[in-house]
């Protein structure tokens, strides 16, 4: 039996508050306020309502729950994506794939889980004095949210989308691995990223926000976090305006939130966006820089049988060999995964129109797409993007792609088309505007090699937004310290992967729960004077 | 229309689609909407003057031949695009809603979509040549205009069950839902 643990929830008393439907101004006190809950929001929620707190959870986005998800992309992307799933760089170059909802990116993700890499951790400790920052140190972090949220190697059969990638890689000699995941009792649907419907992904949505309400904290949705209240150098809360049901506009209705403690966690754009509106002091002018985004080239491919790449989970296998054949700080490294396909993400992702796309369209069964997410931010020609504030308030991220990145996405789409070649494809179709169809891995080689690489040319994504709060020793080269507080201000934790130095170079979710999940539990036992309460 | 090619390129470096535009474009589309020559909501007359002329193009091998049913689903396709566009933010609104006065407007249609007569008349090739004009422009601006097109278009179509059967997708599985 599937349930609805809201539903079930609102009837024992949780405190629910939808913005889009109060009356008037609202001012209320907690503890502490976390602001997001994704993935950073979402673990310090648990982490610190479970250490006795009072914590008031501020969502912009609405609560969806398991009911409303109805795999449908026509419900999915405008209900719980950022700017319905079309949200893009300024130059338009890019499109960004964030959740803006209750549990945010971690509603609509694909479960994929990785501990942060060791040699990310490695440049981390060497060139931001993030001296905690081992393997070692982090080990119990990772194993306590791996326990948490039932990150384990997965033990179902990939998917023939998914299975390409091996099949592929394992003709050429090239290692594909299992993936692990945050589910318990995957159905193996794969929908994943349109909310799941079985309660098996083991989102924020499903664990740490429930613990937290079954433990008092209130979780405000539709309500968005405009601006800190900040007296001398003490954050004393947060200004937030309601919004319509919609989720486009704001109302005209205010909610002043107070708090001994803000914690921000919302996202890698929206947080930086939010020091920003707030005005706190940035002299070395940190917030907002070097925000980075994995951006992704993609490749498709048409195979001799049915892929049916909707069905089954979305990612199973990966590959790390072209991140480990450079020096990190050398030529930009990729992993190697697969995309689950679905109508509308294939049909606008795709080039093209007309006959031509309508062609592709209908072989739609054998469609098979790989993606290459590459690591921007080990090397100086990859400084990342910059978070600005539009007139109305709102963020947008510019991120200029460049040669460095091109050179990285070449590479990526060579291998790709070689692995897809490799595994039998019918032809390849490299995601660019002037992207053919190949028959041939010669003819692929020579087109790819010739492709014009340039925004909006070649059809980037980006599914990961890290950056943009970085941590780090030095004051003049970061936004706040290695425990994600604020360097200038008292009163602020940052807990989401805003605080990245760089990209992982890895799908980061693990990564922001890990941290979080250590930085969280030393402000609980700080603000109550005894250990923070372990959350498995 | 005071569109000079500079504050074009300017309106581009400044990364938004048409953001002096705004005003430029806004209010002779309220004086169009006011002689009745368009609705009267300025984007959903735009929008509803545009794109009936381009989802034939786009979609062409799509589109079911018989005439009536051809004119339901542009008219389908089209309410398609006006929902997907109601649900973007509001800054992507605001530069959605000028693109397409843009390319509403009879003195940008002609200056800067190339198009020389109004869109309910435009030929297939002639949109065709409109398409292909922006997608492989070197302005930046122009080829970010086209790609909203497409992807409107190609997305609100096949958000629709209706399109699905023809691709072979058979749709999300049944899930018994929490009662």
């Amino acid at each position: 039996m599937i349930n609805d643990p809201y539903r079930e929830g609102a009837a024992r008393g949780w405190r629910l508050v939808d913005a889009a439907r109060l009356e008037r101004d609202v001012e209320a006190e907690a503890d502490v306020i976390v602001l997001g809950s994704g993935a950073g929001g979402g673990i310090a929620a648990e982490v610190l309502a479970k250490s006795g707190l009072r914590v008031a959870i501020v969502e912009e986005g609405p609560l969806r729950s398991t009911p409303d998800f109805r795999m449908r992309e026509a419900d999915a992307y405008p209900q719980l994506y950022q700017e319905s799933a079309a949200r893009k760089t300024a130059d338009k170059a890019i499109n960004i794939l964030q959740g803006r909802c209750v549990g945010g990116s971690t509603t609509v993700n694909w479960t994929s889980s990785f501990r942060t890499p060791p040699d990310t951790l490695a440049f981390w400790r060497s060139h931001f004095g993030l001296d905690d920052y081992s393997p070692e140190a982090l080990l119990p972090w990772f194993e306590m949210v791996e326990r948490r949220l039932g990150i384990h190697e997965w033990n179902g059969v990939p998917n023939l989308n998914n299975e390409t990638l091996r099949s592929g890689g394992q003709a050429l000699g090239i290692e594909v691995s299992g993936m692990r995941r945050n589910v318990r009792g995957c159905w193996n649907l794969g929908y994943c990223g349109m909310g799941c419907p079985t309660n098996a992904k083991q989102s924020m949505l499903l664990t740490t926000i429930p613990s937290a309400l079954e433990q008092g904290a209130t979780l405000y949705s539709h309500l968005r976090a405009e601006r800190l209240i900040v007296e001398g150098d003490q954050v004393r809360g947060v200004d937030c305006v309601a919004m319509e049901p919609a989720g486009v506009h704001p109302r005209a209705l205010r909610v002043r939130l107070r708090a001994r403690h803000v914690v921000l966690a919302a996202g890698a754009i929206g947080s930086p966006a939010l020091l920003l509106r707030s005005g706190l002091p940035d002299p070395a002018q940190r917030v907002g820089r070097r925000t980075f985004l994995h951006p992704v080239a993609l490749s498709a491919a048409v195979m001799p049988q049915v892929v049916a790449g909707h069905a089954g989970a979305p990612q199973s296998l990966y590959s790390d060999h072209y991140l480990h054949r450079d020096p990190i700080d050398g030529p930009v490294g990729f992993k190697l995964e697969s995309a689950p396909l679905h109508p509308v993400l294939f049909g606008t992702t795709l080039q093209g129109y007309g006959e031509a796309h309508a062609g592709l369209m209908r072989e739609f069964p054998h469609a098979q797409v790989l993606l290459a997410l590459l690591r921007d931010g080990f090397h100086e020609a990859s400084p990342g993007g910059t978070v600005q504030l539009r007139d109305d308030g709102t963020p947008v991220l510019d991120y200029p792609l460049n040669d460095y990145l091109f050179d990285g996405m070449r590479r990526a789409l060579q291998a790709m088309a070689e692995i897809q070649f490799a595994a039998g494809a019918r032809s390849v179709i490299p995601v660019h505007e002037a992207g053919l169809r190949w028959s041939s891995l010669a003819e692929a080689r020579a087109g790819i090699a010739t492709l014009l690489l340039q925004p909006l040319a070649l059809r980037v994504v980006s599914a990961h937004v890290m950056g943009g709060c970085a941590m780090g020793k030095d004051a003049a080269q970061s936004v706040v310290d290695p425990r994600g507080r604020h360097h200038r201000v008292r009163g602020l934790t940052v807990a989401d992967g805003s605080l990245f130095p760089t990209s992982i170079g890895a799908n980061p979710q693990e990564s922001v729960y890990a941290i979080v999940a250590r930085n969280v539990s030393a402000l609980a036992a700080e603000l109550t004077g005894r250990p923070a309460a372990p959350i498995a | 229309m005071g569109l000079t090619r500079r504050t074009w390129l300017k309106t581009g470096i400044a990364g938004g689609l048409l953001l002096a535009g705004a005003w430029a474009f806004h209010k002779p589309l309220d004086r169009l909407a006011k002689r009745g020559l368009v609705a009267q909501a300025p984007l959903d007359g735009a929008l509803r003057l545009v794109v009936p002329a381009l989802v034939p193009v786009l979609l062409a091998g799509m589109l079911p031949e018989a005439a009536g049913e051809r004119q339901a689903a542009i008219r389908q396709a089209t309410d398609g695009v006006a929902t997907a566009v109601a649900a973007l933010s509001a800054a992507t609104q605001q530069e959605v809603s000028e693109l397409f006065a843009l390319l509403a407007l009879p003195p940008t249609r002609i200056a800067v979509a190339r198009l020389s007569v109004p869109w309910p008349e435009a030929s297939e090739a002639q949109v065709r040549a409109f398409l292909d004009g922006w997608r492989g422009s070197s302005l930046a601006l122009l080829q970010s205009g086209y790609q909203a097109l497409h992807d409107l278009v190609l997305g609100a179509w096949y958000a629709d069950p209706a399109h699905w059967g023809v691709i072979g997708y058979p749709g999300p599985p049944e899930v018994p839902r929490p009662s």
